[in-house]
């Protein structure tokens, strides 16, 4: 019978390593990530070596990720928003590098499982909270109440406004979690399916997965951006509370 | 109603927001096909938007799909 098709995002230990009872192993993921940050590390440092005037094709590469961020950050934090860029471009290439590297065939995407992007998510979220409390104070709660408001709508629309705040975690993860699971799932089904229906049926199926990745790949960009521009925004909302 | 039942019957009935989801994805492509045909010089501006809330909205689809995988495989 067919296994699963959420099989694969089952986690298996590499190294196995025990703390007492904790089980600490080196596992697919963490293997995954380390050849992430490395990648990444690579191909930053080693394209600018020439430090050319006119980019060569690695360089142009460099440089067209860190235009992008910067005028992300740029547009949406203002002049003073250029000391989160650091943070926005790790939080982009974290993203970038799990969501790209899942997609090379018997490798494991790190962003598909809900405690690494909500790891991330509620990192995001506690440094816009931390921010806007550290800047504004107490003041920072006025966020939640929008001017020009009628005073007996006030109760309701400050607990939707919290509730709606205190959610931003929870969609910011599980949007890049769910979107990594639903795409890699759809994937393993149509080939299930060849695998199946044999050599020569098999084709079809083989088909629709080929346009599935190129769907994959578009989506891996897509919601790096997405996640980036969140996180300016979210930084945005906290330091203009508006 | 045994549970297994009661579980397929809710995982059915989980996805039916994407009706929502597809009304929407249709107004915001509509407007930006619009936009961009009324005025093609806008193409690039409104292009990075309309992915960025493509991507918001398809959230909603997959918040879906999590819950009905949920009471599938978990519970």
């Amino acid at each position: 019978m067919l296994a699963s098709p959420l099989e694969q995002f089952v986690i298996k230990p590499i190294i196995p390593l025990h703390i007492g009872n904790t089980d600490i192993s080196f596992s697919q993921s963490a293997l995954w990530m380390g050849i992430a940050v490395i990648l990444a590390t690579l191909l930053m440092t080693l394209s600018m070596r020439s430090k050319a005037l006119v980019p060569g094709r690695w360089q142009n590469v460099s440089e067209m990720l860190y235009e992008f961020i910067f005028g992300m950050v740029n547009d949406n934090l203002g002049n003073e928003g250029k000391k989160y860029f650091p943070f926005v471009f790790s939080v982009y290439m974290i993203v970038l590098m799990g969501n790209l590297l899942g997609m090379v065939p018997y490798s494991f995407t790190y962003t598909s499982h809900i405690i690494v992007t909500g790891a991330l998510a509620l990192t995001v979220f506690i440094l816009a909270t931390g921010v806007g409390i550290v800047r504004h104070g107490l003041h920072f709660f006025s966020l939640f109440l929008p001017k020009g408001l009628p005073w007996f709508l006030a109760p309701l629309i400050v607990t939707i406004e919290v509730i709606s705040y205190l959610s931003r975690p929870i969609s910011l993860s599980v949007r890049l979690f769910a979107n990594m699971v639903a795409g890699h799932t759809m994937l393993k089904v149509f080939a299930g399916f060849s695998v199946m229906l044999g050599i020569i049926l098999g084709i079809l199926p083989m088909v629709v997965n080929v346009a599935l990745y190129g769907l994959e790949i578009l989506i891996a960009f897509i919601q790096a951006y997405v996640f980036a521009i969140l996180t300016c925004i979210y930084l945005k909302d906290a330091i203009e509370l508006h | 109603m045994e549970p297994q039942a009661a579980k397929l019957i809710g995982a059915g009935l989980a996805v039916l927001p994407l009706l929502g989801v597809g009304i929407g994805l249709g107004m915001l492509f509509s407007s930006v096909i619009n936009a961009m045909g009324r005025n093609p010089s806008v193409t690039d501006a409104v292009k990075g938007t309309a992915l960025f809330y493509f991507a918001l909205v398809e959230a909603i689809a997959l918040f879906a799909l999590v819950i009905a995988l949920l009471l599938l495989f978990v519970f």
